[in-house]
């Protein structure tokens, strides 16, 4: 009986661990998820990759189409670089008929996008970053073995105008990892919308 | 007779609702900084005050907006007061915002929320919050309870009925 409890209690914990996500210095969990192309992409797949900018997306959130052209200007700015962007959407269609991985298709193709726009199918992955609203980045820089979480937050520090941005976070963040040093800032927070999840 | 019994009923119902009750029109929203909106978020007072998040664009939010005035109602004669900061795009206001609101209350004030430096003043609000909307901010003085996520009517009356009677 004691032992059950403590087992129960364990579960426990380790689920509110869980429900935390990730926090900075942790190791990211890799996935396998439906790329807009059709094909399955996994962070594995890309041996060159230094890191990788993941941003939790979708289509009909104003402030992830308020940062569409960034979030291409960063992946034609550091994919060569060894940190391309990762895209995932993670939000339930049926809460979001927008959201679906055929609309995905149609504005992955709209915007041209030049990086894979994934589709979290079963809402499997958001839980494990504790991705909480899109945009949300985790910039990740991989080690000998893993992937670890080095910055989580906004993209700039300034949703409505581009030109207005006085801080450059995500870009911040991967400049200082290419130059080999840790980012000086590694965590921001942003309005956004949502994961949408049914209740 | 009978008509006129009617008339005066519809009257003093009529005049009843109307005590102590401020109505909104929204033919002008004000649009703040959060500088000009944080007074509103840490009054001392022995009132509640319900501050919610929300945009037009987000469904949790229009969803759960009609609780806001029903809740608005059901207290309309206590020590609780109502905000909504909307998080729309001040562009949005003549085309979104006000049709949307004067067509869904007339008894929550509304202000819009345009400050782009929301990695400060989000922690303000709350340093549990993402920055996800829909968020609720409840609270009597020091006593406060945060709430990102969608909300009911049930959760906003019984944050608001614990935080009424505490001293």
């Amino acid at each position: 009986m004691k032992r059950l409890f403590l087992m129960l209690m364990a579960t426990f914990v380790v689920s509110l661990l869980y429900a935390q996500g990730l926090k900075i210095g942790d190791k990211a969990p890799d996935f396998r998820l439906k790329n807009v192309d059709g094909k399955m992409v996994s962070l594995a797949d890309y041996p060159q990759a230094k890191g990788f900018i993941v941003i939790f997306s979708c289509n009909h959130c104003p402030y992830v189409k308020a940062y569409e052209d960034r979030m291409i200007d960063l992946h034609k700015k550091y994919a060569s670089k060894g940190f391309p962007v990762v895209a995932i959407n993670s939000n339930d269609p049926e809460v979001v008929p927008e959201d679906s991985f055929d609309k995905m298709v149609e504005r992955a193709q709209q915007k041209k996008f030049p990086f894979v726009y994934l589709f979290d199918e079963g809402q499997k992955v958001y839980p494990l970053y504790g991705a909480a609203r899109t945009p949300h980045v985790f910039i990740l820089s991989k080690t000998a073995n893993d992937l670890v979480v080095e910055y989580i937050g906004a993209i700039d520090d300034n949703y409505k105008d581009a030109s207005a941005v006085k801080e450059k976070y995500v870009e911040n963040a991967v400049d200082a990892l290419l130059a080999g040093k840790k980012p000086s800032v590694t965590e921001t927070k942003a309005v956004g919308c949502s994961i949408k999840v049914k209740k | 007779m009978l008509r006129s019994f009617i008339s005066i009923i519809i009257v003093i119902v009529l005049v009843g609702c109307n005590l102590n009750r401020q109505t909104y029109s929204y033919d002008t929203i004000d649009v703040v900084d959060f500088k000009t909106l944080e007074p509103q978020l840490t009054k001392s007072t022995d009132t509640v005050y319900v501050v919610n998040f929300w945009a037009t664009w987000c469904s949790p939010c229009v969803k759960e907006f009609p609780y806001f005035d029903e809740a608005a109602k059901i207290y309309s004669g206590s020590k609780v007061k109502f905000l909504m900061v909307s998080l729309d795009f001040p562009n949005q206001i003549e085309q979104s915002l006000k049709p949307f609101v004067k067509s869904r209350t007339d008894r929550l004030p509304v202000v819009l929320l345009d400050d782009p430096n929301q990695n400060e003043w989000i922690n303000k609000v709350s340093p549990n919050w993402s920055g996800a909307l829909p968020a609720t901010l409840i609270y009597k003085g020091s006593s406060k309870v945060f709430i990102e996520g969608p909300i009911d009517l049930a959760d906003i009356t019984s944050n608001i009925d614990s935080l009424l009677v505490k001293p």
